[in-house]
């Protein structure tokens, strides 16, 4: 599989492993983002992520990966052009935010902290109790959902803010370099509980990132951005198979992958030159 | 020896409470030996032996006026806690409101109390309130600053969380805001505490109030009057003690409230 050069863009041969022909999750049609102070941060763009994907963004800084996802989201409007979710039919669909930081309420315990999205959309106690000692197992911090953040470590609060993203159990995970501030063997832990996770449930999931090997380990597709403005450069599908695991990360295959994507970086970050 | 028995030099016990303790006791023996070897007469300066007479014997009188200072402080301060923390709440709603009363409110701050005490106590008929509405003014500067910058000094991430997850504007603020403004609040507080007694004690002196009603301050320009110098020593010390009081009161509700998990009140792990 080699990648796809912008031009000819879309015409590769998608081999993923789970069948990803399902419905669109997310829809960017011609979106662009022109911030307030004249800074063009993305061009317009077109992307669409369907169903059970696990869709990586990398590319060089400023090239507008965490605006992207940040328009997904709704915290920003783009400028110009449109985002749809679930081709509008919303209802019943929820998407989860996982920021860089792990971003708790210092003063809340972990049960607290990860409760916090169904206290705000009032679900019932006995409810609310069962997700979270569910969304606490699947991260593993069960015994320490006493405990208060500045208790844990980097990559536990990493974990809880995982464990929050999944309590309301969404069917979109967008996620900002969730584990950027990790040291690497943390990382590769958390990626491939993430991997398997994502596999276990109907989940889709994008992804931005810095590191090629965490791209092409967690993703079915990898978008690779360029900068001024922030655009789609092209794309590296990962037709893998699931689940991954380590022995995926010492395979000839993999070193492969690396080189590739990396190739397609170092144009993107070409084209990304300021003039 | 064991390990486990460390000199008591060293432990924290010691080193917290034992030796301010010694230094304290030590200073005052310097202060009873000289006064007793230069013979300084006790309308000048007085030895401790001295002054503790003068409050054993005057406790009744001294206590009441002390009661009195505190009452006017106790008032202003939560006078001070009540208004502050709203005008706070104003001040966060619109930067509009902000913009428009900020300045009057550092007036108020930069302005001596002293200066302004006669006039309010011209301007106010009854002394008591007088003296609260001055002390109360010193007191509120510190929990409106404190408190405003607490309120906005909320993590950003946090807002997009509850924004992500449409929260109401009185969710974020019971769930976010307060809690973020909390170490500051106490931070105002503890400033606030002392001021509302500094601006009793003040007010007094200005105010001059005797009868039923004498606090401290007028305890202290008697006995200066009447060169009952042991007795101004005496209201003096219980100011002080009533400050040390007020201030601990305050560290104590702070760490009651964020011992669990604010930085500044818990104990670094060893």
């Amino acid at each position: 599989m080699e990648h796809v050069a912008p031009q000819d863009f879309g015409a590769g041969e998608p081999v993923a492993i789970r069948p990803i022909a399902g419905e669109p999750v997310v829809e960017v049609l011609s979106a662009d983002k022109v911030f307030a102070n004249g800074t063009r941060a993305l061009a317009p763009i077109d992307l669409t992520v369907r169903d059970g994907e696990f869709v990586s963004l990398i590319g060089p800084s400023g090239c507008g990966k965490s605006t992207l996802l940040k328009l997904i989201a709704g915290l920003l409007e783009p400028t110009d052009g449109r985002i749809v979710c679930w081709r509008g039919g919303e209802a019943g669909r929820r998407m989860s935010f996982v920021f860089q930081d792990p971003t708790l309420m210092p003063w809340s315990r972990v049960e607290a902290n990860v409760r916090l999205p169904l206290d705000l959309g009032h679900t019932a106690k006995a409810e609310a109790r069962a997700r979270v000692d569910k969304a606490l197992a699947l991260v593993g911090l069960t015994e320490f959902r006493r405990n208060f953040p500045r208790q844990l470590s980097g990559g536990m609060r990493m974990r809880v803010s995982i464990a929050r993203a999944l309590v309301t159990e969404p069917n979109l995970l967008l996620m900002d370099e969730p584990f950027g501030a990790l040291d690497e063997f943390t990382r590769n832990k958390l990626d491939s509980d993430l991997v398997s996770l994502w596999w276990a449930r109907s989940l889709s999931v994008m992804f931005v990132t810095h590191s090629i090997y965490e791209a092409v380990f967690l993703s079915t597709r990898i978008v690779v951005m360029a900068a001024r403005p922030g655009r789609v450069f092209g794309e590296l599908v990962i037709d893998e198979p699931h689940p991954r695991d380590d022995n995926f990360r010492t395979s000839p295959r993999f070193g492969k992958l690396c080189r590739d994507l990396s190739g397609l970086l170092t144009d993107a970050s070409i084209a990304s030159a300021a003039p | 020896m064991s390990s486990t028995m460390r000199p008591l030099i060293q432990s924290e016990a010691f080193l917290r409470v034992v030796s301010p303790a010694l230094a304290g006791f030590g200073m005052l023996a310097t202060w009873e030996v000289a006064c007793r070897h230069f013979q300084i007469p006790s309308y000048l300066f007085p030895a401790p032996s001295a002054i503790a007479q003068t409050f054993v014997a005057d406790a009744g009188s001294l206590l009441w006026a002390l009661w009195m200072t505190l009452r006017v402080a106790l008032i202003a301060f939560v006078s001070a806690v009540v208004i502050g923390t709203l005008i706070a709440f104003a001040f966060v709603q619109s930067r509009v409101i902000e913009r428009a009363f900020l300045p009057y409110a550092v007036v108020l701050q930069v302005t001596p109390i002293v200066a302004i005490a006669p006039l309010i106590i011209i301007l106010v008929k009854n002394t008591q309130t007088a003296l609260i509405l001055c002390a109360t003014i010193i007191a509120l500067f510190p929990i409106i600053a404190n408190t405003t910058l607490g309120l906005r000094s909320v993590d950003h991430g946090l807002v997009n969380l509850f924004t992500l997850n449409k929260a109401s504007r009185l969710q974020t603020l019971l769930r976010l805001r307060i809690p973020s403004a909390l170490p500051y609040f106490f931070g105002g507080l503890r400033i606030s505490s002392g001021l509302a007694l500094i601006g009793a004690v003040v007010a007094e002196f200005v105010a001059g109030t005797g009868g039923r009603s004498a606090g401290l301050a007028y305890e202290i320009l008697q006995s200066g009057f009447q060169l009952a110098i042991p007795r101004m020593f005496a209201a003096l010390f219980l100011i002080t003690v009533a400050g040390i009081v007020l201030f601990v009161a305050m560290a104590g509700l702070s760490r009651l409230v964020l011992g669990e998990w604010h930085e500044s009140e818990v104990a670094p792990e060893t």
